[in-house]
């Protein structure tokens, strides 16, 4: 019997815009009732445009946000934020990985501290616990234990990623919200990061939400497809389903949109430039 | 011949370990009508080399060339008042950060008159004319509106607009542009290398793309030189770069591309370099 680690029932999101002197108050509707189910160790990819709600997703998933309304469960337990505390446990459960590894670590503090931290917070370990575990994961993730003492800006964006990365991993989490991982890396950078995500998630059996909008991205990486348009999702499948038969027409649009690097592609479209020159 | 030619182009700066070479002996060339695709990761010269035609480098750099010739100006004697004529009218450049390339504190109608004043010596009637008239080009809609638009008021899609608008503005022969669709979403990067690609075929300019995407490139150009650690790697036009790589390293950015990975992992530049590390003993 699989595991069901993560399942939204009817998540629901506004913004108040507050009114001033200036404008009238306003509701934004950013999610706008999203289910969805995802079991132990699969990776569920979720897909869109700037400002179509998936990074707000993101965050209530990760409980940085409380929902308006819906269900969030984790492990089959009911949550919500708003209401109730969130436990160390809970967040040790759930992490998240932003898009930006130059604004996501603190510049003045050493990397050594960045995965120290969370086990600080969260654990009663002594520091050389703490100091054992950290060296341990910087190897894990393809560093090694002589960037303990160094500060961020010594780092390429690629290690940096792989820094929040590990830093995420220190609590041993079950559920990763990686928020557009990759999008500021370069080709073979990102290919280094999404290999060892790959392997990690072997390893320790983790489950992925992964925010992208980058279609060949998701294509090697999800198990599970779920399209978001405008704050609703407009298409929801398997990876199959969803890449050889897609349904809604802003998924073709995204299908259509995306650079085809095959030798077909090029030779119509230069055949297409010397017909209209 | 050749629009912008160049040989041997080789930029250092200057650091406080010694001299640093970021670009070593590229030779270029471009036709007008042609799109060239300038191809490598983040450090690989690609950005500095096209700095260095438009004369934009700091003074740390120090740029050498046994000849750089655009439209039979030579860039390499020029004084800095002879190249300010021809930088933004005969040539152009597009950046990546389109937020970050337009100034913040005037509108978008300013910043696009300021191009025509400068290097079209047109009146105030003219200019707002042929400012609406180039909005339209790219796409804006109800453009006289948006002339008063400040650059926070609009999207990333949109700046990007106003910066080629900006850069279409004095007809150039040729348009560089860096990474122009790298800070936007899919579907807005197609609309955008749609439109670069139509103006390009429109007016017969020269284009340079530089990038690391391989799928814009395939999109996009007609010939391609892929750059690695400030060295050419390989030219070759875009359909038999895709279909024959020659250089391993051309081999690798194509593995990496997850639409062509085989199996479980993607092939890294990294594996590639250990590959040739050991074919050919230490590296050069």
């Amino acid at each position: 019997m699989t595991e069901i680690v993560l399942e939204g029932r009817n998540i629901v999101r506004d913004y108040h815009v507050g009114g001033s002197m200036f404008g009238k108050a306003k509701t934004v509707h950013a999610v706008k009732g999203v289910s969805f189910t995802l079991e132990k160790g699969k990776t569920l990819a979720i897909v869109g445009e700037s400002g179509c709600g998936k990074s707000t997703l993101g965050r209530i998933l990760t409980l940085i946000d409380p929902q308006t309304s819906g269900e969030l469960l984790i492990d089959g337990k009911p949550i919500n934020i708003a209401r109730d505390r969130v436990t160390p446990e809970l967040r040790r459960k759930v992490q998240i990985i932003f898009q930006n590894p130059y604004g996501s670590l603190n510049p003045r503090q050493k990397i050594g501290e960045v995965l120290g931290e969370p086990l600080l917070l969260n654990t009663n370990k002594t520091a050389a616990e703490r100091r054992d575990l950290a060296m341990q994961m910087l190897v894990k993730v393809g560093l090694g234990p002589e960037h303990y003492n160094r500060y961020p800006h010594m780092f390429s964006g690629g290690q940096r990623q792989r820094i929040a990365i590990a830093r995420a991993l220190m609590l041993s989490p079950s559920l990763l919200v990686l928020d557009e991982p990759v999008s500021a890396l370069d080709l073979s950078v990102q290919a280094q990061v999404l290999n060892l995500l790959a392997d990690l998630q072997d390893e320790f059996n983790l489950t992925y939400v992964f925010i992208s909008h980058d279609l060949s991205v998701v294509r090697y990486i999800a198990d599970e497809v779920m399209v978001m348009y405008y704050g609703e999702v407009v298409e929801y499948g398997t990876r199959d389903e969803v890449f050889s038969n897609p349904q809604h027409s802003y998924t073709k649009t995204l299908f259509a949109a995306t650079p085809r690097s095959d030798v077909e592609s090029i030779r119509a479209r230069l055949a297409k430039k010397k017909a209209a020159a | 011949m050749a629009l912008l030619e160049i040989k041997n182009l080789s930029v250092g700066f200057d650091t406080s370990t010694g001299q640093f070479m970021a670009v070593q002996g590229i030779d270029l060339s471009v036709d007008a009508r042609e799109v060239l695709a300038i191809v490598g990761e983040s450090g690989s010269g690609k950005s500095v080399a096209m700095l260095a035609v438009m004369g934009l480098l700091p003074k740390t750099a120090t740029v050498t060339a046994d000849s750089m010739t655009f439209d039979g100006h030579n860039l390499l004697t020029m004084t800095n008042k002879q190249r300010r004529e021809i930088v933004g009218r005969d040539v152009a450049m597009i950046f990546q950060e389109p937020m970050a390339s337009l100034n913040p504190c005037f509108t978008v109608g300013f910043q696009l008159e300021e191009v025509l004043r400068f290097h079209m010596k047109m009146d105030a009637t003219t200019r707002r004319k042929r400012a609406i008239e180039l909005l339209q080009q790219v796409g804006i809609p109800t453009p006289e509106e948006r002339l008063n638009s400040f650059p926070h008021q609009m999207s990333g899609g949109q700046c990007q607009r106003v910066m080629i608008a900006i850069a279409i503005a004095c007809n150039p022969k040729l348009l560089i542009a860096d990474e122009p669709t790298t800070a936007l979403d899919v579907t807005i990067q197609k609309q955008i290398l749609d439109l670069l690609v139509s103006l390009q075929a429109k007016y017969g300019m020269g284009l340079i793309m530089i990038t690391h995407d391989m799928g814009v490139v395939a999109e996009t150009a007609d010939r391609v030189i892929v750059q690695y650690k400030g060295r050419k790697m390989e030219e070759a036009d875009v359909l038999s770069l895709f279909e024959s790589p020659k250089s391993p390293y051309t081999r690798a950015l194509l593995s990496a591309l997850p639409e062509n990975a085989t199996g479980d992992r993607l092939s890294t530049v990294a594996d590639f370099m250990k590959q040739e590390a050991a074919i050919s003993g230490a590296p050069s």
